[in-house]
């Protein structure tokens, strides 16, 4: 099988501070990568130049898209970048503000995406809106509510839905679980859990939350200072740390 | 005539803004940065406009400037009075006896000629700047064409109001490519850029940009297939010389709620009226006269 997306010795400097440097790992299609790590070891740098938010210095992030095949993203042509943003890759910022236009209503957030690939008929936009809210648990009869109007939780799964309306094949996820409460992250997981089983999704997904790896990640990364230290499937990396850093970590996990 | 330089600006500056003019007309809907110069007038009174006039006008030429149709109101009569000075050029109220229009939120109703050029004042250029805030974007928008944000607009006036709500302003994708801002123009009047025998050319002072819209460019006011864009005009005939194919003015003419709907394009009105035509409240009309 090809990989999804591979990705090749990325490297990241700002200036003499390291953002990640040499990280290589290949994704197979319908899989969940998880990458946890401290604050400042990396994690959201390293998702910023795969998902072409960042150019990293080095290296190479290869995606296999649908008409051409397996082609290097870093050097490929902007506006090409720019629509695979916006059609195959989904992602999902750890503030929903990050990623919703506050001022539009819940309907044309969903539907900018659909719009921006072409779609120029009012009544079908609408009518997959309203079924993306469905499908995360909002209450149709909000399609015309802003999201100022939402709950925190609520505004998640709106971006969530702003972002899967295009039918991605690659979500990124940058802690897409922070700052909800825990009755709230439980339903998100639920929910994010089921939509990547069902729609076959691979994902890649950054947080510090070792239980959002747990449920929802095939594998996992380790980061610590730019570096990957520990690699594997979750299971295997959570129940038996080889790394110092990762028994560290597993071992600060609060029990309840 | 005035110890000032014909029409104000020195040659060196109305080089630079014909430059950007012909750059502008190279490439139809793209918005060109010039070096905007302090006008002696506030932002927001037309200093792009009257920049861009300035650089167009020829001591031939015969100047007319419309605000929102109208020949007379203090905008129109200020800037007609300052090329009358500085320039010295002829000065017509008469839209087909003019050589360059400048006109703020209108269209003149009678047919431009390829004789003539139209110059709007243009207070926000960028279309998208009320989605995006960041110029950096937008300009990144209109070089790769993604212009899906647009129609999020559209989008939102149907879901708040049942239709396309935007009336004034409503942009325009010229030749399939740039989609433009056409000023403050109400759409009633969008139909009519496209396909134009004048020269269009839009002065923004404030923002610093000039764009154009050569002869005969297409013009293509955005839609959705299921609400199509619709030219939209008050309801009734002009009260003064009964046109019913002009856009129209709602004027309250007295305390107890009477109103009188009337062409908003001063020199149309009149000319009508001089050929014989009356609208219902002509005689009534004295308060106006």
């Amino acid at each position: 099988m090809r990989p999804l997306l591979s990705v090749r010795t990325v490297s990241k400097r700002y200036g003499a501070h390291v953002g990640c440097t040499d990280v290589s790992f290949d994704l197979y299609p319908g899989e969940v990568m998880g990458i946890v790590g401290e604050s400042g070891s990396g994690k959201s740098t390293l998702l910023n130049c795969m998902a072409g938010h960042l150019a990293p210095d080095a290296g190479e992030v290869v995606f296999d898209t649908r008409a051409d095949g397996p082609k290097d993203t870093v050097t490929m042509l902007e506006p090409e970048r720019r629509m695979l943003g916006r059609t195959d890759w989904a992602f999902v910022h750890q503030h929903p503000r990050d990623g919703l236009r506050m001022g539009v209503s819940a309907g044309g957030n969903v539907g900018e995406r659909l719009m921006a690939v072409g779609a120029r008929h009012y009544g079908d936009i609408r009518g997959n809106a309203t079924d993306w809210l469905e499908r995360v648990e909002i209450d149709a009869a909000r399609v015309d509510d802003r999201p100022t109007t939402f709950s925190g939780g609520m505004q998640q799964r709106l971006q969530i839905a702003r972002n899967l309306v295009t039918g991605p094949r690659l979500v990124f996820m940058d802690e897409p679980t922070g700052g909800l409460d825990v009755s709230v992250q439980a339903r998100l997981l639920d929910l994010l859990r089921g939509l990547v089983r069902d729609m076959g999704l691979s994902a890649i997904i950054v947080t510090h939350d070792l239980a959002v790896v747990r449920l929802l990640a095939d594998r996992l990364m380790v980061m610590k200072s730019g570096r990957v230290v520990e690699a594997g499937l979750t299971d295997q990396v959570l129940d038996d740390p080889q790394h110092p850093y990762s028994q560290l970590l597993v071992s600060s996990v609060l029990q309840v | 005539m005035s110890d000032y330089n014909f029409a104000y600006l020195d040659e060196q500056t109305k080089r630079m803004i014909r430059r950007a003019i012909l750059k502008g007309l190279a490439i139809p809907g793209y918005q060109v940065p010039f070096a905007s110069r302090e006008m002696p007038m506030p932002y927001g009174w037309g200093t792009g406009g009257v920049q861009v006039s300035a650089a167009v006008l020829t001591p031939e030429d015969t100047f007319k400037v419309i605000d929102q149709g109208a020949d007379d109101t203090t905008n129109a009569v200020s800037i007609r009075t300052f090329f009358q000075r500085t320039a010295g050029v002829a000065t017509t109220t008469s839209t087909s006896e003019a050589s360059v229009i400048q006109t703020r939120h209108r269209i003149p109703e009678e047919p431009l000629t390829e004789d003539q050029i139209l110059v709007y004042q243009v207070p926000i250029p960028e279309p998208l700047r009320f989605l995006e805030p960041r110029e950096s974007e937008t300009r990144k928008m209109h070089s790769l064409e993604e212009y899906g944000l647009m129609h999020v607009k559209l989008y939102e006036d149907i879901s708040r109001h049942g239709h396309i709500a935007t009336s004034y302003a409503y942009p325009v994708k010229v030749e399939g490519r740039y989609v433009m801002d056409p000023s403050p123009i109400p759409k009633f009047d969008n139909p009519k850029l496209g396909d134009m025998a004048a020269i269009q050319l839009f002065g923004a002072g404030r923002e610093q940009r000039i764009y154009a819209l050569p002869p005969y460019t297409q013009v293509v006011s955005l839609d959705f297939e299921d609400h199509p864009f619709e030219a939209s005009k008050a309801d009734h005939p002009c009260g003064l010389c009964g046109a019913t194919d002009s856009y129209l003015d709602e004027v309250i003419v007295d305390d107890d709620g009477g109103r009188l709907f009337c062409c908003s394009d001063t020199d149309y009105c009149t000319d009508r009226r001089e050929n014989g035509h009356q609208g219902p409240s002509f005689p009534g009309s004295e308060v106006l006269a």
